[in-house]
């Protein structure tokens, strides 16, 4: 059996190794699309920060770990995919035949349509060669001008790297909050407080019109009409699924590739997994793309044990999210929008920057944020994961919140 | 066979003695607020209960750690996280289903039960034998790794 797996991230890590656990005599190979050894978007943060070198981002730090596993790494990107004759063309007269494949190709920084978006200088902050541009310029300009669009989660994420390099930044948000996707507005306006406490300017309600270039200086033309030169645009508004080269396989494509509860595409002996992949999320049952880490390497997984021929459902994911911005941790879990007619409780204390807010619906938790809390935020998943039924412990958290994992923990030990 | 930790929250008596022992084997200082396994107690119900990790077989920390920062122990069965390796990230706090890998500030890293390297420091401590460290056959500890992970569980409290 020929299994090719396309995209070396987490995901396509994870199933390569899952692979080789369960049918030793396979054939495993791993394409990667980046001129890398395979590593971890995840870890750019710390490398900006210079906590770790490059090795540090490496999924794997052991050098001969895929020969050791035979999993044949072959570098290169995928143009098509001939699902009829079971190949993968590489561009160049090359092809990869297969008998199961996988997709797990990630996503990639999506781009706001304004003139200019194409210039020199305009960068994304999503891969190796990413950093490495940011990182050369900052060192060869000390105080550097970086105007960034979107403090979404990987915006605010990559902050700290950023001052610590000493440059200039200056964040333009669209709407009125930061990290409006994971945050309700009192986390996200704590969060803002923070970082112009910091030292960041951060502009809400706002957005580029356009980007020229002038002396090597890009001129950064708000919609109001005020001008911001820039060193570098760096663009963070959301990503979106690596597709374009599925187009004409025949895979249904929705958002992302449509995947049934097996991780296998509309296209029998053809998966997804990762960013990638439309699946189900459990709380809502609805389909969704769920762009993180926890989710990747848990569909690598499910999907490759499908793959070697063990079926496996996967259960449904749902979103959860930690995110530290210039030191302060905030997290999200599922729900934290709440639903109708289900109940909230949340606790303060804005000068001390601690939030906890939490969503029920009957007594089940459904959603939470949280805001300078990290002990025990693990049970923030179990409980709402598992569908736990609070009983009379839910009255408990509407009273105090942070007594979360009290009762959790009464859960487990039945304490009555 | 494999060893775990078995924890019988009736013998418990709320002395905290293996959160001290759990702290000076890490820190060598008796901070309770820094020790890996933690007594919560219930007042109401006159009851203690100690909580730490169950080294559960899925561990969801470690796959979900993006640097390789967490490594199992072939001989005790933990899952350990390398401190040097280990960025601070915290996707394993929200990954463990069961709040037991926790972040501390001071260090910029995670900290979890490492089962000291096969001689827990806390079972050592205790002196009503609530923590023990015996064959996993015989810990009641798959119905905490059961519980958060099944749909609609009741807990007997409802
Ligand atoms: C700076 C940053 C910080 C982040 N922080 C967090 C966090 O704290 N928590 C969290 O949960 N998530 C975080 N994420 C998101 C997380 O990194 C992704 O969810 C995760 O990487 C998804 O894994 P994946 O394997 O699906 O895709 P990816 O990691 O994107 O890997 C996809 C791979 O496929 C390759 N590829 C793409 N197209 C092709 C092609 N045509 N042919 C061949 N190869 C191809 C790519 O080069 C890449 O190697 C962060 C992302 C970034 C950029
Ligand atoms: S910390 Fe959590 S996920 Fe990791 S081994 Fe322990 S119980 Fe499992
Ligand atoms: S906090 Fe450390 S151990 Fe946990 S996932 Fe991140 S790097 Fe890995």
């Amino acid at each position: 059996m020929r299994h090719l797996i396309i995209g070396s991230g987490p995901a396509g890590v994870v199933a390569a190794e899952t692979l080789r656990k369960a049918d030793p005599v396979a054939d495993i190979t791993l394409l990667c699309g980046e001129p890398e050894p395979p590593y971890s978007r995840m870890a750019i943060p710390y490398l900006l920060k210079g906590d770790i070198a490059e090795a540090g981002t490496h999924l794997r730090k052991d050098a001969d770990h895929y020969a050791t596993q035979r999993i044949q790494v072959v570098h290169g990107r995928a143009r098509s995919v001939d699902t009829t004759g079971r190949t993968v063309d590489l561009g160049g007269g090359q092809r990869l035949p297969y008998d199961r494949l996988l997709i797990a190709t990630g996503s990639r920084p999506s781009r706001e349509s304004i003139p200019g978006i194409d210039l020199p200088g305009v960068r994304s902050c999503w891969t190796l060669e990413d950093a490495r541009a940011i990182l050369a310029l900052a060192q060869a300009k000390p105080g550097i001008r970086i105007v960034q669009m979107g403090a979404g989660f990987v915006g605010c994420i990559i902050m700290e790297g950023l001052l610590s390099r000493g440059v200039d930044l200056t964040i333009l948000v669209r709407s009125g909050y930061m990290v409006r996707r994971m945050m309700n507005p009192t986390a996200s306006g704590l969060l803002q407080q923070w970082c112009q406490a910091k030292g960041v300017k951060i502009f809400t309600r706002t957005q580029p019109a356009g980007l020229s270039a002038a002396d090597g200086v890009l001129q950064v033309a708000l919609a109001d009409g005020r001008v911001l030169p820039a060193d570098i645009y760096l663009s963070a508004v959301g990503v979106d699924p690596n597709l374009d080269f599925l187009a004409g396989s025949g895979i249904n494509l929705g958002q992302g590739i449509v995947v049934d509860e097996h991780l296998q595409s509309s296209v029998p002996g053809v998966y997804a997994a990762g960013d990638v992949a439309e699946s189900r999320d459990c709380l809502t049952g609805k389909r969704q793309l769920n762009a993180i880490q926890p989710n990747a390497v848990e569909q690598g997984r499910i999907a490759a044990l499908n793959m070697a021929g063990r079926p496996t459902a996967f259960k449904g994911s749902f979103v959860f999210n930690v995110l530290t911005t210039l030191g302060l941790v905030s997290s999200s879990f599922g729900e934290w929008e709440g639903q109708p007619g289900g109940d909230s409780a949340e606790v303060l204390d804005a000068a001390r920057y601690r939030y906890l807010n939490l969503q029920f619906q009957g007594d089940r938790l459904i959603g939470a944020n949280s805001v300078g809390f990290t002990d025990h935020v693990g049970a923030l998943r179990g409980l709402i994961e598992g569908r736990v039924r609070l009983g009379r412990w839910k009255q408990r958290l509407m009273e105090d919140p942070t007594q979360i994992m009290q009762v959790y923990v009464a859960g487990v030990h039945s304490v009555a | 066979m494999q060893k775990s930790l078995h924890i019988d929250p009736n013998k418990c008596t709320g002395c905290l003695q293996c959160e001290m022992a759990c702290s000076w084997e890490n820190y060598r200082s008796f901070t309770t607020a820094k020790s890996r396994i933690k007594v919560f107690s219930f007042h109401e119900a006159g009851r203690f209960v100690p909580y730490t990790c169950t080294q559960c077989d899925e561990a969801w920390c470690m796959t979900a750690c993006p640097v390789d920062a967490i490594k199992l122990d072939p001989v005790t069965g933990a899952k350990i996280v390398l401190d040097p390796t280990c960025v601070g990230c915290k996707v394993c706090t929200i990954a463990c289903p069961f709040g037991t890998i926790n972040y501390v500030a001071q260090s910029g890293k995670v900290q979890k039960c490492d089962l000291c390297d096969g001689a827990p420091a806390c079972a050592k401590a205790c002196p009503t034998a609530a923590i023990t460290y015996v064959d996993a056959d015989w810990t009641g500890l798959e119905k905490m790794r059961q519980w958060a992970g099944k749909t609609d569980t009741n807990p007997a409290t409802v």
